[in-house]
């Protein structure tokens, strides 16, 4: 930091490396003053004026309109926490609550698991490494509409792929949609295929951050390749495993297109709601019903899912890899 | 090195090792689930083109049909001309957004990451953290039913800016540029050009900019597939005769669900450009990917 000392009578302050630069001080412009002081704070405006608008105020409308009684004929009546009161004993409420659960265990467990393998085998010395995550990424790209879309088709009853191999090895046709547990095989079908190429990368560039010493003089004591996997890798994993985690369990709690486009773009979610989540719950509420202190109030309880979900996942996986 | 058994191996070893060079090998196993994943990935986008290709009475066939058949352009002109879909304003409505939020996104991040990876004012950190806690929040969800009815208000409903204003704030975007400025810039850099006598603004021109022009470019690619992919909020705020792409499929999909033909290459062309897109900066997209995660 001795750069400035022979910068002589510079017209602007350096910025010395303290945190308590910028104070005018004599012989400084106003406008030096301003360029240093005020600049930091115009830079980041932009994000947080959008922040007020788009993330503060409709956080805390939500919660103002999850305290109002809403009809279709527009009266509108204060109700305290009724909205609330009246979700948890709405079963359908609960029905939805129940397959965004199940959904996201059904979709994520496998996914981490199957993220972990591929990773595995994408830190192996393999030829045309580009084009190998290419195609394991090449999911991603691809719209969830889209995706939905052609899973639907594969999983037509009648028509479909999957049904027409099933059909081959001796298995009845099964009606995807009809039922609850295969409309959520095939929704977490729709869900893994788009997200573990995602997350084995993810996981490979963590990999490739452990030290190789590591391995080799495990190898050296003997360890087998398996051994050194589970007692090597996965805790050094630890961090990343929160952040996939946590990831996957916002996206699985608010997941709302595979569903959709799964029941023809309604948001009904099949002829039971046997696949209706949360977030399709909310739009109907608020958008086919308009009653949108319902949807506001479940939407604060949706959050509140949210974060009961991630903390319990950290605590989970924090003891998973603290156990050795 | 020298003791590769492999000689097929030796092309480009990645990492120096002393020894025990072997643990790294590919196994069959290692092939296996490679290839399997690969077909896995790539089979249901193979699937689009076959079903988008064939006719109805053919798409439905026992046994289905497993290559593509000659009658794409038929069906791609059923859905440009689909009036119930507005595919094509779809489409020109999805490249008017997805670009119009790359840009800001782009813009407002890059300013902010300059901010506060290189400049120190009162309650930096402070925001920032604020900025990683939203990030947790699902926006989307959370914030639906007051945005609607403020586009409303503002008679917006059924325009492309109800679209566009809320996708501008990206959290993730603001994170990773802040990471990617500190790491690419050097703080003598910023104190040299101060010394130099430039303005905060100039800095960030002749310092900040070209160096973190590779974040820009990753964090740009994210938030075009990203906007590009959405569909709860333009579903919610477009109508169907002014829809971005998604929201058009979704019109095909409700209205006409057994039309596999017509759905899917509706679809197949949805995805189409962003194909292109990956297979283009496929190498920038997986290396900020691995960046990112690591620092995350």
């Amino acid at each position: 930091m001795s750069l400035h000392v022979d910068s002589g009578p510079s017209t602007r302050a350096p910025v010395p490396p303290s945190r308590r630069h910028g104070r005018p001080r004599p012989g400084r412009t106003f406008l030096s003053w301003l360029d240093l002081k005020a600049a930091p704070y115009l830079l980041i405006s932009p994000y947080y004026l959008l922040f007020l608008l788009f993330g503060i105020f409709p956080l805390g409308f939500t919660l103002w309109y999850s305290l109002y009684d809403y009809d279709l004929a527009g009266t509108v009546e204060w109700t305290g926490l009724g909205n609330y009161t009246a979700l948890l004993a709405d079963s359908a409420f609960w029905n939805a609550v129940v397959n965004t659960l199940g959904m996201f265990v059904i979709a994520t467990v496998p996914q981490i698991l199957l993220a972990l393998l591929l990773a595995n085998a994408l830190n192996k010395r393999i030829r045309g490494r580009l084009f190998v995550r290419l195609g394991v990424l090449l999911p991603l790209v691809t719209s969830v509409v889209a995706v939905a879309v052609v899973f639907t088709q594969l999983y037509g009853r009648d028509w479909g792929l999957f049904n027409w191999i099933l059909g081959s090895v001796g298995v009845d046709p099964v009606d995807w949609k009809a039922e609850r547990l295969p409309s959520w095989l095939a929704i977490s079908t729709m869900i893994d295929w788009r997200w573990t190429g995602y997350n084995a990368i993810i996981f490979l560039a963590a990999m490739q951050t452990i030290p190789k010493d590591l391995y080799e003089a495990a190898a050296i004591d003997g360890a087998s390749r398996r051994r050194q996997f589970w007692q090597i890798t996965i805790p050094m994993l630890r961090p990343t495993m929160i952040f996939v985690v946590l990831n996957s369990t916002i996206g699985g709690l608010t997941l709302f297109a595979e569903p959709t486009t799964f029941y023809g773009g309604n948001v009904h979610g099949g002829s039971n709601s046997q696949f209706q989540t949360v977030s399709m719950f909310i739009v109907e509420q608020g958008f086919r019903e308009f009653d949108y202190g319902y949807a506001a109030g479940a939407a604060w309880l949706l959050f509140l899912m949210i974060l009961i979900g991630s903390l319990i996942n950290f605590l989970l996986i924090r003891r998973i890899g603290g156990r050795k | 090195m020298t003791t590769l058994s492999a000689p097929a191996e030796t092309r480009k070893p990645r990492v120096k090792r002393t020894g025990g060079s072997d643990l790294w090998k590919a196994t069959p196993l290692t092939r296996i689930v490679l290839i399997v994943t690969i077909v896995i990935s790539a089979f249901p986008l193979y699937w689009m083109v076959v079903i988008a290709s064939r006719s109805n009475r053919e798409a439905t066939d026992i046994p289905p049909p497993f290559l593509p058949g000659g009658n794409l352009g038929q069906n791609i002109q059923r859905v440009l001309t689909n009036e119930d879909a507005h595919y094509l304003a779809g489409l020109t409505n999805s490249v008017i957004i997805a670009s119009t939020v790359t840009i800001s996104v782009v813009l407002i991040s890059t300013f902010a990451g300059f901010a506060f990876a290189r400049l120190r004012f009162k309650g930096g950190r402070i925001l920032l953290l604020l900025v990683l806690v939203t990030m947790m929040v699902p926006l989307q969800q959370m914030g639906m039913v007051p945005l609607y009815r403020m586009m409303v208000s503002l008679e917006w409903i059924g325009t492309l800016k109800a679209v566009i204003l809320p996708y501008l704030l990206n959290g993730f975007g603001v994170f990773l540029m802040t990471q990617y400025t500190e790491q690419a810039v050097p703080n003598e850099l910023v104190e040299a050009a101060r010394v130099d006598g430039a303005s905060t603004l100039r800095i960030w021109w002749n310092v900040i900019l070209p160096a973190v022009r590779p974040g820009m470019a990753v964090l740009g690619i994210n938030t075009f597939m990203l906007t590009w992919n959405d569909f709860l909020w333009p579903l919610i705020v477009l109508t169907p005769d002014n829809p971005t792409v998604q929201v058009a499929i979704n019109s095909l999909n409700a209205k006409y669900g057994t039309d596999y033909v017509l759905i899917f290459s509706g679809t197949a062309m949805s995805v189409l450009p962003l194909i292109v897109v990956f297979v283009v900066f496929g190498r920038q997209i997986i290396g900020g990917l691995m960046e990112g995660a690591v620092k995350a």
